[in-house]
C-alpha cells in the first residue's frame, strides 16, 4: 500500500502532506519528484499545494502540461483514488482531469484564513468516512481558488454527484459555494482548502476530527481494495 | 559614487597608487553606510551577544540559538526602507528575499516570517494608502510563493513616514545543529554563483540606501523573483544534506562585490575570480555592473573540485545556473579579472573594514520642551473616545494585512497572527514565540525609555503565550547620522537597549542599522524595531476566549505617561508629554509572574497592555471572546491623582491583563500577594457591552458588536475603495 506524493518545481506543501500522511495517519508515503514520473502500481496520488513554476502564466497550467501528469491519467483510468489539493486542485483543473477552471477570488487578493466546508459527496475515496452535509473546519490559502463552470455543465456536475465540498458561507465568489469536486467516477478529487493543515488538533484551534476523516477515508479505501 | 575625503586618503595611505575604475567601485559599495557599519559598529559592541543558548560561526549572518536536543533556531532581521518608498511591491518583495537568504546561508530552512511596516497618515494620504497597499502585496507574493509563512508583524501609521516606507522583515530558520554550515575554505576551493543571472537592476542599491530619499532612482530598485528563491532554498539544503557546501554567503547589499571580499576576509582567504564567468540577463554588462549590481535571489558557495560536481547536479535538477566564478588562494586578496585583465586587485581585509567613523552626538533642541503638557481639552463622552481609538488604523485590527499572508503553510503555526505573539511548534517537541515591536511615537519623546519600551513590550507578548525570551534582534532605523542631533537618538537608543538586555540577560542575536531614512520633508522618528523570541518547553498558553462569570485582573500599575500615547496623538493630534519608562525591577517580577501563573495553569489567558492602554486591552479581549465585561478603574493599580483619561489611556509599559476561572481566583490572589506586585481583581466578563465604572458611575457603556465592527472592519473598508 503506498501512496505517492508529486513534488513540482514550486511545489511547498509537498513536506506537510507528508508529514501527516506519514506522522499522524502512518501511510507508506513516497515522494515523486516531477521528472520521475510514477509507477504503475501505487495505490493513491497526491498532488499536494504551492506555487509549481511560481504561477507563472496562470496557476495549474505549466504542470498540468508535464510528461507526470500523462501518469496521473492512467492512474485515474485505473480508478485509483487522486487528490489535488489547492495548486494541485488547479493543476487537475487544467490537466482536464476534473471539470472546471479555478478563477482569482473576488476580493483581488490571496485569503489565507479558517472556513468551514460542508460535505456533498461522501461517496468519494476521501470522504467515504464523513457524514453528507457533514461540517469541516479548515484553513484554506489561495489567491486563485474561485470556481467556475457554467450553467450546463452545473447541471451535469450535480447529476453526476461531482460537488464534493462546499463553503458553509461566502468566501470568494465560488459558484454555489464549491470548494471541491470530483471526476464522474468518483476516485479524482480536488479541493481548494488544505486538510493537512487542519488534521492535528494542535494546529487546529477548533476541531480537528473531520479533517481527519479525509485521510482516514483514504486509508479506509486503501484497506478495502487489499 | 559616494567616498568621502578622509576615505580617499586612507586609500591613498594604505594602498599606495590610484585605484582603478573597477575598484573604486567595489569600495564605494562595501563603504557604503548600508554595508560598512561605519557610523555604529565602534557603538553596537555595546550589546551583550553571548548567553548558553547562542552558537557563534564566523562568516554567519544570522543569529543561532540552540533550542535543545540537537535543533536549533536562526533569525535575522533587515529592512528595505528606500526600495519600497520607491517601488512598494518590488522592494518589500525582495525584503523578504533577502532576509530569507541570510537564514538559508547558515543551513537552516526559512520556518517563518514577520514584517514590520510603517507608512504616512493612510485616513488622508492616497500616497501612502497606495504604497500600504502594494508592499503588503509585495511580502504576500513573495512569502506564500516560497511557502513560507508570514506569522506576525506589526502596522503603524505616522506623519514622519509621509512619501516614505519602512519595510522591516525578521526572518526565523529552524535545522539541526549538525547539519549548520561550518563555513571554512582551502586553497584551490571553487567560488561558485548559483541561482538568478546578474542583471542591471539594483546597481549601487547600497549606496543608494546610505543617503536621503531625494530622487527616486528606480534602477537601484531590484526585481522580485520568489519561484528562483524557492528553487535556490530547495537546492542549498539539497547540497547542504549531500555535504557539498564548504562555505555560504548570500548576496545583498553591494552585490557581487560585497559578498566576495565579506567571504574572504571572514575566512581569511584570497579570491581570485572572473567577471566573464558569471550568468548574465542580458550581454553586454560592464564589468563594474556585474560587480554591483544587487539582482535578487543568488548566493555564493565555496565548495571543491570533488564536490562540485554534485553541486551542479543539484542545480540542474532544480533548472538554477551555477557557474564557477573563481578559486581561493591564499594571499587574502580579492583579485577581479576580465579574461587576462586585471580589473581590481585589493586586499580583502581593506575591502571589507572600511574605516570607521566617529559621529558627533549632541541632544536634540526639541526634546528640551517637548516633555511639556498642553492642556487637553475635555472630552464629555468616553464611549465615543474609546470606539474611535478601536478604529484608529494603529490599533483597529490589522485582519485585511495578515488575510494576504498565508501563516498556516508549514503546518507550525500553533497561535496565530493577530493575538499577542505568534507560536510555532518545533520538530522537538518544545515550542517558538515570536513577536516584533517599534513605537516610534514614544521614541520620539525619549529615544532611550522608547527602545527600551519596545524590548520590553516584545518581551511581554512572547510571555503572554508562556514563553521565557531567549534571544532578541534588533533593527535600528533613524534619518541621517551626519546630524549630531540624529546621531545622539542613535546612541540613546542604543544604550537603552543594551542596558535593559544585559539586565534580563536576553542577548542580541543578530540585527541591523538603518540611517538616511530621511525624505525631503524630513527625518523619521527614531523607530528601532525589537524582534523577541521566546522558548515553551511543552504547552503554550492558546488565545482562548473568555466566559461569563471570569474574572480580568491587572498586573502592574498604571503611570501618568500620556505622552507618544494613542490617546493624545490620535484623538488630540498632540506630539509630546512624558512617555511611558520601563521600571526594570517590575518590568523583571511581573513577567517572572505571570510565568508562574501560565506553567501552573493558573489563568485562562494573558493579554498584553500596550498602544491604547488599558481601555484598548481590556476592549479588545471582549471582542475577541465575544462577551461584555464590568469592571471598577477605580481598583486600577496606579500612581495617586490619575484622571480618568490617564487611568483608561495611559500606555505604561509591564501591564498584563489575566482572565482567570472563578475556580482559581483566590490562588491567583495569593500567588500575587505572595510576590508584592501590584494587581488587583478588577471585575468580571459579562453582558454584551464593555462598561467601565469610575468614582460609581459607568463613565462607559459599549457594546460588544459595534466595538467588534469598529474593531474589524476599519482597515479593510479604508483600503476597499484604492
Amino acid at each position: 500500500m503506498k501512496v505517492g506524493v508529486i513534488v513540482f518545481p514550486g511545489s511547498n506543501c509537498d513536506r506537510d502532506m507528508f508529514h501527516v500522511l506519514t506522522d499522524v495517519f502512518h501511510l507508506d508515503t513516497q515522494y515523486f519528484w516531477h521528472q520521475t514520473g510514477l509507477p504503475t502500481n501505487i495505490d493513491a496520488v497526491i498532488l499536494p499545494g504551492g506555487f509549481s513554476y511560481g504561477d507563472r502564466l496562470r496557476a495549474g497550467v505549466i504542470a498540468a502540461n508535464s510528461p507526470i501528469i500523462n501518469d496521473v491519467k492512467k492512474l485515474a483510468d485505473k480508478g485509483i483514488p487522486i487528490l489535488g489539493v489547492c495548486n494541485g486542485f488547479q493543476i487537475l483543473v487544467e490537466s482536464n482531469l476534473l471539470p472546471g477552471v479555478l478563477l482569482k477570488n473576488d476580493s483581488l487578493n490571496f485569503m489565507c484564513e479558517w472556513t468551514n466546508l460542508i460535505v456533498k459527496n461522501n461517496k468519494t475515496p476521501f470522504t467515504n468516512k464523513l457524514e453528507l452535509d457533514q461540517r469541516i473546519p479548515i484553513p484554506i490559502a489561495n489567491g486563485e481558488g474561485r470556481y467556475y463552470v457554467d450553467k450546463k455543465l452545473m447541471s451535469e456536475l450535480k447529476m453526476n454527484n461531482q460537488i464534493v465540498f462546499a463553503y458553509e458561507n461566502y468566501v470568494n465568489g465560488s459558484v454555489e459555494q464549491i470548494a471541491g469536486v470530483c471526476n464522474k467516477d468518483g476516485n479524482v478529487v480536488g479541493m481548494m482548502p488544505h486538510p493537512e493543515r487542519a488534521a492535528e488538533s494542535v494546529i487546529n484551534p477548533t476541531n480537528n476530527k473531520p479533517s481527519s476523516l479525509i485521510f482516514e477515508s483514504l486509508i479506509q479505501t486503501l484497506g478495502a481494495k487489499n | 559614487m559616494s567616498l568621502q575625503k578622509h576615505e580617499n586618503e586612507h586609500i591613498k595611505n594604505i594602498i599606495r597608487r590610484k585605484l582603478t575604475k573597477t575598484e573604486l567601485q567595489i569600495i564605494a559599495a562595501e563603504w557604503s553606510e548600508h554595508c560598512s557599519y561605519k557610523s555604529s559598529k565602534k557603538h553596537l559592541k555595546m550589546l551583550p551577544t553571548t548567553g548558553p543558548n547562542v552558537i557563534v560561526e564566523h562568516g554567519y549572518d544570522s543569529g543561532v540559538l540552540d533550542v535543545g536536543d540537537g535543533y536549533v533556531v536562526t533569525v535575522h532581521i533587515e529592512s528595505h526602507n528606500h526600495p519600497s518608498a520607491v517601488e512598494p511591491f518590488g522592494g518589500a518583495a525582495t525584503g523578504v528575499g533577502g532576509v530569507i537568504r541570510d537564514i538559508l546561508s547558515t543551513g537552516t530552512r526559512p520556518i517563518a516570517i514577520l514584517d514590520g511596516l510603517r507608512f504616512g497618515d493612510i485616513e488622508n494620504d492616497t500616497h501612502a494608502r497606495w504604497l500600504f497597499k502594494n508592499a503588503v502585496s509585495g511580502i504576500a507574493d513573495y512569502g506564500n510563493c516560497l511557502g513560507i509563512p508570514t506569522i506576525g508583524g506589526e502596522v503603524e501609521f505616522d506623519e514622519c513616514y509621509k512619501n516614505y516606507a519602512l519595510v522591516d522583515v525578521a526572518a526565523i530558520g529552524f535545522g539541526k545543529k549538525d547539519k549548520l554550515i561550518k563555513n571554512h575554505a582551502s586553497v584551490g576551493d571553487l567560488v561558485v554563483l548559483i541561482g538568478g543571472s546578474t542583471g542591471r537592476d539594483g546597481i549601487g542599491g547600497s549606496q543608494f540606501a546610505s543617503d536621503s530619499l531625494e530622487n527616486e532612482d528606480r534602477s537601484a530598485v531590484q526585481i522580485p523573483d520568489p519561484f528562483i528563491e524557492k528553487l535556490i532554498i530547495e537546492a542549498v539544503l539539497e547540497a547542504r544534506n549531500e555535504k557539498c557546501i564548504n562555505a555560504m554567503k548570500d548576496l545583498g547589499g553591494g552585490g557581487l562585490s560585497c559578498a566576495v571580499s565579506e567571504i574572504a576576509e571572514s575566512l581569511g582567504i584570497g579570491i581570485e575570480m572572473d567577471v566573464d564567468h558569471v550568468h548574465t540577463k542580458e550581454s553586454g554588462l560592464f564589468p563594474d555592473e556585474i560587480m554591483t549590481s544587487e539582482s535578487q535571489e543568488r548566493m555564493l558557495i565555496i565548495t571543491d573540485k570533488k564536490k562540485l560536481q554534485k553541486l551542479r547536479k543539484i542545480c540542474d535538477k532544480f533548472r538554477i545556473m551555477c557557474s564557477t566564478i573563481g578559486y581561493v588562494k591564499s594571499d587574502k586578496m580579492l583579485h577581479v579579472k576580465k579574461g587576462t585583465k586585471t580589473l581590481a586587485l585589493l586586499p580583502a581585509e581593506f575591502i571589507a573594514r572600511a574605516p570607521l567613523l566617529d559621529r558627533k552626538a549632541s541632544k536634540p533642541k526639541y526634546l528640551n520642551r517637548i516633555k511639556r503638557e498642553k492642556k487637553i481639552r475635555k472630552i464629555p463622552n468616553h464611549s465615543k473616545t474609546l470606539l474611535r481609538l478601536l478604529s484608529s488604523p494603529n490599533i483597529a485590527s490589522k485582519h485585511w494585512v495578515f488575510r494576504q499572508y498565508d501563516h498556516e503553510v508549514g503546518i507550525r503555526t500553533v497561535v496565530k497572527p493577530g493575538f499577542d505573539a505568534s507560536v510555532l511548534r518545533l520538530d522537538n517537541g518544545k515550542l517558538l514565540s515570536a513577536k516584533i515591536d517599534g513605537n516610534p511615537k514614544h521614541c520620539y519623546i525619549d529615544p532611550r525609555q522608547g527602545a527600551i519600551g519596545c524590548f520590553e513590550e516584545a518581551c511581554r507578548n512572547v510571555v503572554c503565550t508562556g514563553a521565557n525570551p531567549i534571544g532578541m534582534v534588533d533593527h535600528l532605523q533613524f534619518g541621517n547620522p551626519e546630524d549630531p542631533e540624529i546621531f545622539w537618538t542613535f546612541m540613546e537608543s542604543l544604550k537603552g537597549l543594551s542596558e535593559y538586555a544585559k539586565f534580563l540577560r536576553v542577548p542580541c542575536v543578530g540585527g541591523k542599522v538603518s540611517f538616511y531614512n530621511e525624505t525631503a520633508s524630513g527625518p523619521i522618528k527614531p523607530t528601532p524595531l525589537i524582534g523577541v523570541l521566546g522558548i515553551i518547553d511543552k504547552t503554550p498558553l492558546l488565545p482562548s476566549t473568555a466566559n461569563s462569570g471570569d474574572y480580568i485582573v491587572i498586573i502592574g500599575k498604571t503611570k501618568d505617561e500620556l505622552g507618544g500615547s494613542e490617546y493624545f496623538e490620535y484623538i488630540h493630534k498632540f506630539v509630546g508629554g512624558t512617555c511611558p519608562i520601563v521600571d526594570f525591577k517590575d518590568s523583571k517580577i511581573n513577567m517572572l509572574s505571570v510565568l508562574s501563573l501560565i506553567k501552573n495553569k493558573l489563568v485562562k489567558s494573558v493579554h498584553d497592555c500596550s498602544k491604547g492602554g488599558f481601555a484598548i486591552a481590556l476592549s479588545e479581549l471582549s471582542i475577541f471572546g465575544n462577551i461584555g465585561c464590568d469592571i471598577n478603574i477605580d481598583k486600577l493599580p496606579c500612581e495617586k491623582n490619575l484622571s480618568f483619561e490617564k487611568l483608561l489611556f495611559s500606555e505604561s509599559h509591564s501591564r498584563y491583563l489575566l482572565t482567570v476561572d472563578k475556580k482559581n481566583i483566590e490562588l491567583v490572589k495569593q500567588f500575587l500577594s505572595k510576590k508584592k506586585i501590584s494587581f488587583n481583581v478588577l471585575g468580571k466578563f459579562s453582558g454584551d457591552q464593555i462598561k467601565i465604572m469610575y468614582k460609581s458611575k459607568y463613565a462607559i457603556k459599549c457594546t460588544i458588536d459595534i466595538a467588534q465592527k469598529k474593531y474589524f472592519n476599519t482597515l479593510g473598508d479604508m483600503l476597499k475603495h484604492g
